[in-house]
């Protein structure tokens, strides 16, 4: 598919959008609709696209297999971080408001890291499940 | 329209069409949840429902190959099961508080306090997020790890092994 | 007919999740099954967020020129839901086509059949 024109310009123009526009998605969560799981979804869906025009090895080259599996783990890692760092600083396990002096600036610091654990571990996922399914070749 | 797709998807035979049909559908849910005022569900839902279930879906039809589902041959019972099914639950719905009652139970316990001192709090004004992220974290936690989980489950069922004795 | 004016969405919604249901158990292709299992799921999402909504509120995004906003709780809990949702999709999707690997078919009664005559023939 990369031999067709229309779709090789259009791909490299809309994809650099896509990524922007998931990265606007997770930061604006806080004031619009958004959040970590549009924005993972959403850059996972621009890695797919540039697969499905580009090939497969193509993408494979961009994003390594070994990157997107530790992807996966590194998510959710480092929202279970965020919860003992609220237990090492004196409150609760996943309490926010320990994490600053101001406890309304602890509790944005501790939204916004838990949402980019949540982006990084759903789009490693979505991308992880495609390369597996799209690597496979048929049996028959 | 929805019922007319659901219905186009029941009787469709060509697994390719029941795909593009699941995603118009997923779309269709879409708008009827931000007429409903749920912007951040219908934005997953667009994004999830329409996307990546679709790629999903055909990489999955790409590997099983089959194109048509046999005809049916399964007689009255699946249909009167889902009457019987469908009837009770229209009876249960009957005692549902009427549509945008605002004296319903929901909106009563916990969420205008979530409504005044969220922005307080937390300093969110999308009271979804706050809720989401801070109010209701263990609950995100748990849905990170079940992410998590379908992803290395994935894994382990379609890892391919190198074994010289099994064609496994 | 005052009851079919106010609860005219949840029998929308038991509609749906009828239809969902009837393609799950009647239908033997195990991919239309599962795209029946994702239809069900949805028809529960608008059964919960249908009674949130309030005529006249707005997304619950605080904002100074708003005053009435629609619930967000429910929105919280179908956010996880429709996740979980794509979760359990991927993984039954990975098993149909390790079955369909092994059987060589994804039609349910073919699949019954072999593994009735592999019982048999033990």
């Amino acid at each position: 598919m990369k031999r067709e024109p229309v779709l090789r310009v259009v791909g490299k123009m809309l994809i650099p959008y896509m990524l922007v526009f998931a990265l606007y998605v997770q930061f604006h969560g806080d004031f619009g609709p958004g959040g970590g799981f549009q924005a993972g979804v959403i850059s996972a869906a621009a890695v797919i696209f540039y697969a499905i025009i580009f090939g497969l090895p193509a993408a494979r080259r961009v994003m390594p297999e070994a990157l997107v599996e530790a992807m996966v783990a590194a998510g959710a890692l480092l929202y279970i971080a965020v919860g003992f760092a609220g237990l090492l600083l004196g409150g609760n396990y996943l309490d926010y408001f320990v994490l600053d002096t101001d406890p309304v600036a602890g509790q944005h610091r501790g939204i916004f890291w838990v949402e980019v654990g949540v982006l990084v571990t759903v789009s490693g996922v979505m991308l992880k499940i495609f390369y597996m399914f799209a690597g496979r070749q048929r049996e028959d | 329209m929805m019922a007319v797709i659901v219905i186009a998807l029941i009787f469709q035979r060509n697994l390719f069409s029941v795909v593009v049909l699941a995603g118009i559908y997923s779309f269709l849910m879409a708008t009827v949840l931000v007429a409903l005022d749920a912007v951040d569900v219908a934005m997953t839902e667009a994004s999830v429902g329409a996307g990546i279930s679709t790629v999903l879906l055909l990489g999955a039809l790409h590997l099983c190959g089959g194109e048509e589902a046999k005809p049916l041959q399964r007689g009255w019972l699946p249909l009167a099961v889902t009457l019987v099914i469908v009837g009770a639950l229209v009876y249960g719905t009957l005692r549902l508080p009427a549509f945008s009652d605002p004296h319903a139970p929901i909106h009563t316990h916990v969420v205008p306090r979530y409504l005044e001192q969220g922005p307080k709090e937390t300093g969110v004004p999308n009271v979804v997020t706050a809720v989401l992220a801070s109010y209701r974290g263990y609950d995100t936690l748990g849905e990170t790890i079940v992410v998590f989980t379908a992803g290395i489950g994935v894994i382990a069922l379609l890892r391919r092994r190198r074994r010289d004795k099994d064609g496994r | 007919m005052q009851a079919f004016a106010s609860h005219y969405t949840y029998w929308v919604t038991v509609l749906l999740l009828g239809a969902g249901l009837y393609i799950m158990i009647a239908r033997g292709n195990l991919v239309k099954k599962l795209v029946g299992l994702s239809i069900f799921q949805t028809s529960v999402y608008l059964l919960y967020i249908a009674p949130g909504k309030l005529i006249g509120g707005t997304a619950p995004i605080v904002s100074e020129a708003y005053q009435v906003y629609s619930n967000p709780l429910p929105h919280v809990l179908i956010l996880t839901a429709i996740v979980v949702g794509i979760a359990t999709l991927a993984l039954g999707l990975a098993i149909v086509v390790r079955i369909r690997e092994a059987y060589g078919s994804i039609e349910e009664d073919e699949i019954v059949a072999a593994d009735a005559q592999a019982g048999d023939g033990r």
